[in-house]
């Protein structure tokens, strides 16, 4: 993936400032709730979504058992209905195949559909070092790229900016870029979105390269679909002269019926719309409609390693639907700029250190980077276990030790044989029991925990000592399923002054 | 009936209180109540944090400790989903048979019991946090609410955001110590709003992240373990 | 121009091998539904949901629908609009004379097409559920660029034969040979706080004639 984030600090680290920082706790909280509520209503909308939810999970399960197959049928096709395919194995690959396809146009500007391929690949810091602007024109991606600024939603890569920060953006920045910020812009967003539309329409206008990725790629006709809101994309996709799209390998589907599951399922995850605005669909050119030429790149990039991950490789049947972002607790607070990718959120810890590896130190990080609450699993239209793929990242990083490892893997393993050694945990716990007064609320190097919260006391007697005494004796030393109990009172007598309510003053809760 | 408590690690060295309460309402109800003592950790910690090796021998020291019973049951949505998901992956016979027959304490009482008025008594206002296993992992669903609604002098408050994670997560709780706090204070927040004196929940360890910040703060709250609040008679009440 | 830089062998070499111990996938079910809406029910549906995404709806029957094209161009006050190559002539009988219809000419410039202030077309059919009209560039359409770049479109769907219930109703009825624009609604964002407001580059006017011949 692009070099753009190497050098991030670990998430937990990157996700301090974000829940120190009110403005963007807010904004954020603002959106990811606006959108949850109408997602869980589009979706209530459609009583079979459970099996449209497991159709999609399934086309993609198959397409990727199958991929070279498809990959090379869609080649076929596309190639038949006037189009070329490239295959770049790497970000570099495919940023040099890029460049020099436009190279040979004889332009030096783009204008793009938002693409999280090409932002995965670092596109246009490349083809600005061979002298080529890339214009970003969705209105998200417009935001990001006037105020310097990095994505941190994968729908909408802005979300970290409330209006008031957009405004001020434009008006600054519009200038430099193009047609300035109309005088006076205000902060509503249909003021907003009309000076995004004034600010571009020159440049669509005048576009003679576009530059896109893709939803979806059918195998059997070799078309592509591209699900926008704007008509950016629409503008990008049909006005100029040469079309090139970079695609993941993965976005391939086998057949064009497969279409009518994520047609249903991709915009009520996303927008929380029936449909969409606008969705384009083109097979290779379409003689005086659209594009004269078109190109495929194909893009791995870390795909095929994903996809020999027995676990992991449920990841590649992500369609970019972010809704996983939108209901996540953690992205919540710490925003998409912690996860240190293009791709944020409980999706973006699984993809990246899958796509990258897991080296550095925000990519080992990412597994960790949840809660493992399982909101996310819940909402995914393609039934992506998240927290399942987490989990196995984590016994990756904790597999190859690196920092704080080693010493949490021999933690664990004293931690295990205390637990499978139930006289030793007994005494142990009697022994906390017994000092459990001089156990301070706040412990020194516990800061992890007691910076914010207080550590529970300690009760007089761990549940197992009052069981021997209130239950074991009346029969017989240690239970056993085939035995015949009897119904015990309790040694120290029912109600006040019982352990019960002993337990409850002294636990502190 | 006969039934295995399973009472977890943490209930065990740190809210016996709980398992005790569990023992008392499942006596009441005329199940009777084993404590195999050769049960430990269920190993979702070591597990959940990416030591599947060191979770192994946790697993088949709990299988073999249940291993016979018609059902296990215990006061943690957590550790249930942790023997029903994840156990029969290991692959041992003995550790696959007890995760069919584990039971969360609110399953048990609805599903095998078949009852949602315990008889339980607790005159106080109180709010429910369903934590995240047992809500996404086991489908709990309205097991809960049905039980507490059938408490007497019970007032149950709406939580707002109920089914958002408190921020406990295991080892998340410390390796993302700011992300963890920032969500448990919400929490509680949000149920500071419902103007409730009780906040219940039915797993301890997000009642020991949330009820660690309820100190930290003073917040006017207690919290409370669901069995214990079944547990409560007008003849042996809460305290 | 294909590179031959072995990267193709190479991908689909290491697909190979990721997947060769990969259990088979489980066959794809399709027991999702074909449909969620009654067959009686489909236009009015179809109305209810291009209104709710701020599709101007009008209906009319054969004999108003010149009329109503006319007065909906003059409401708007057209001066020019764009006609595709086969457009029922009778749809812009009734125009006013001073609004000048403009053919699409392959060489115009995208430039030309902007000044251009209406559109007028059919479409291939619509989706009730989705409440989404759908182009497929025939003749009554026109190239996609045309139902773009003008702001304001009127496209009139024939309730008797276009209307179909649901998305899976309408995939084997389409041609995929052919450049498809799905339309639900006028252009729109969710980018400013993911509140959906109208209105960015496609067409901010949507008018759907419903035409019940």
């Amino acid at each position: 993936m692009s070099g753009t984030y190497l050098g991030m600090p670990a998430f937990p680290a990157a996700a301090k400032e974000a829940v120190g920082n009110e403005t963007l706790r807010a904004n954020l909280r603002h959106a990811t709730h606006t959108i949850r509520d109408k997602r869980a209503k589009a979706v209530a909308e459609l009583d079979d979504w459970m099996l449209l939810r497991e159709a999609g999970k399934r086309i993609k399960d198959h397409t990727l058992r199958h991929l070279d197959r498809y990959l090379v049928q869609l080649e076929e096709s596309v190639t038949a209905a006037g189009g070329v395919v490239h295959w770049a194995a790497d970000a570099a690959e495919a940023n040099r195949i890029v460049a020099e396809l436009v190279k040979a146009t004889g332009e030096s500007e783009v204008v793009k559909v938002k693409s999280m391929a090409t932002q995965e690949i670092g596109l246009n810091e490349a083809l600005e070092a061979e002298g080529i602007s890339a214009y970003e024109t969705d209105l998200a991606e417009l935001i990001v790229q006037l105020g310097d600024d990095r994505p941190s939603h994968i729908l909408v890569p802005a979300i970290h900016k409330n209006r008031g920060e957009i405004r001020d953006i434009f008006r600054d920045r519009m200038g430099a870029w193009g047609r300035a910020a109309p005088e006076g812009l205000s902060d509503t967003p249909g003021e907003l979105a009309e000076a995004a539309r004034l600010h571009l329409r020159e440049k669509f206008l005048r576009a003679k390269v576009g530059v896109s990725g893709a939803n979806f790629m059918v195998a059997e006709t070799g078309t592509l679909v591209v699900f926008e809101s704007e008509g950016n994309g629409r503008m990008c996709l049909t006005l100029p002269e040469t079309l090139i799209s970079v695609v993941g390998i993965e976005k391939v589907v086998p057949s064009w019926r497969d279409l009518e599951v994520f047609l249903q399922t991709l915009p009520r995850s996303s927008t929380a719309e029936r449909m969409n605005p606008y969705t384009t669909m083109w097979t290779g050119t379409h003689d005086t409609d659209g594009p004269s030429t078109f190109h495929l790149v194909l893009l791995d990039n870390g795909r095929t390693a994903t996809l020999a991950d027995e676990v992991g490789r449920q990841a590649l049947r992500c369609i970019r639907c972010s809704a996983c972002l939108n209901v996540c607790p953690v992205y919540e607070r710490a925003g998409g700029h912690a996860y240190g990718s293009v791709y944020p959120g409980p999706i973006g810890a699984i993809l990246s250190p899958q796509l990258r590896g897991t080296g550095s130190e925000i990519d080992a990080s990412l597994p960790y980077a949840s809660s493992l609450c399982g909101a996310c699993y819940e909402v995914c239209p393609v039934a992506i276990d998240i927290p399942e793929v987490l989990v196995h990242l984590r016994e990756r990083v904790a597999d190859q030790g690196g920092k704080g490892h080693r010493l949490e893997k021999a933690a664990m393993k004293a931690a295990g044989w205390v637990f499978d050694h139930p006289r030793v945990l007994a005494a142990g716990e009697k022994a906390a029991s017994r000092t459990r007064r001089l156990h301070p609320s706040r412990l020194p190097g516990a800061g992890a925990w007691t910076n914010t919260r207080d550590l529970p006391k300690l009760p007089p007697e761990p549940f197992r000592d009052w069981w021997k005494k209130n239950r074991a004796q009346d029969r017989g030393k240690g239970a056993r399923p085939a035995g015949s109990g009897t119904q015990g009172r309790d040694a120290h007598g029912p109600g006040v002054g019982g352990p019960n309510s002993d337990d409850r003053k002294d636990s502190g809760t | 009936m006969r039934a295995a408590l399973f009472v977890t690690c943490v209930n065990d060295a740190v809210y016996p209180s709980t398992g005790i309460a569990t023992v008392r309402l499942l006596e009441r109800l005329g199940v009777e109540v084993d404590f195999p003592e050769a049960q430990s950790c269920c190993g979702q910690p070591q597990f959940n944090t990416g030591y599947r090796r060191e979770t192994e021998p946790l697993v088949r020291r709990t299988a073999r400790a249940f291993a016979g019973y018609d059902y296990v049951v215990t006061p943690s949505g957590s550790c249930a989903a942790m023997v029903r998901q994840h156990y029969p992956a290991f692959g041992d016979a003995a550790a696959t048979a007890v995760a069919a027959r584990t039971y969360e304490l609110t399953e048990f009482l609805v599903d095998v019991v078949g009852v949602t008025d315990v008889g339980a008594y607790f005159p106080h206002t109180v709010t429910y946090h369903p934590s995240c296993h047992g809500l996404r992992m086991l489908g709990l669903g309205e097991r809960p609410r049905r039980l507490l609604e059938a408490v007497r002098g019970l007032e149950l408050r709406e939580l707002p955001g109920a089914d958002e994670c408190c921020g406990f997560g295991g080892t998340f709780a410390v390796k993302n110590s700011d992300v963890s706090a920032a969500m448990g204070q919400d929490k509680v927040r949000n149920a500071v709003s419902t103007g409730a004196g009780v906040l219940c929940g039915a797993d301890n360890s997000c009642l020991m992240h949330l009820g660690g910040i309820v100190s930290r703060e003073d917040a006017p709250l207690r919290p409370v373990h669901l069995a214990e609040i079944l547990a409560s008679t007008e003849e042996e009440p809460w305290s | 121009m294909n590179t031959g830089s072995g990267s193709r062998e190479r991908i689909l070499a290491r697909i190979r091998t990721a997947v060769a111990d990969a259990p088979d996938a489980p066959e794809v079910v399709r027991d999702y539904l074909d449909t969620h809406t009654p067959e009686d029910r489909v236009v009015e549906l179809l109305a209810e949901n291009l209104a709710d995404y701020r599709a101007i709806v009008h209906r009319a029957g054969t004999e108003e629908l010149p009329g109503l094209i006319g007065r909906l161009l003059a409401e708007r006050g057209a001066r020019t609009v764009l006609v595709p190559p086969l457009l029922p002539p009778s749809w812009l009988s009734a125009t006013p004379a001073e609004i000048t219809r403009v053919e699409d000419d392959v060489d115009a410039t995208a430039r030309e097409l902007d000044a251009v202030d209406s559109v007028v077309t059919g479409c291939a059919l619509a989706v009730a559920e989705t409440g989404t009209l759908v182009l497929d560039a025939a003749p009554d359409q026109g190239r996609r660029r045309i139902t773009l770049v003008p702001d304001h479109h009127i496209c009139v769907v024939r309730t008797a034969d276009q209307v179909v219930g649901s998305v899976p109703q309408a995939m084997p009825r389409l041609d995929p040979t052919r450049p498809l624009t799905w339309i639900s609604g006028p252009s729109a964002t969710s980018d400013i706080e993911l509140d959906r407001v109208e209105g960015v580059h496609g067409p901010r006017t949507l008018e759907v004639i419903l035409l019940a011949e």
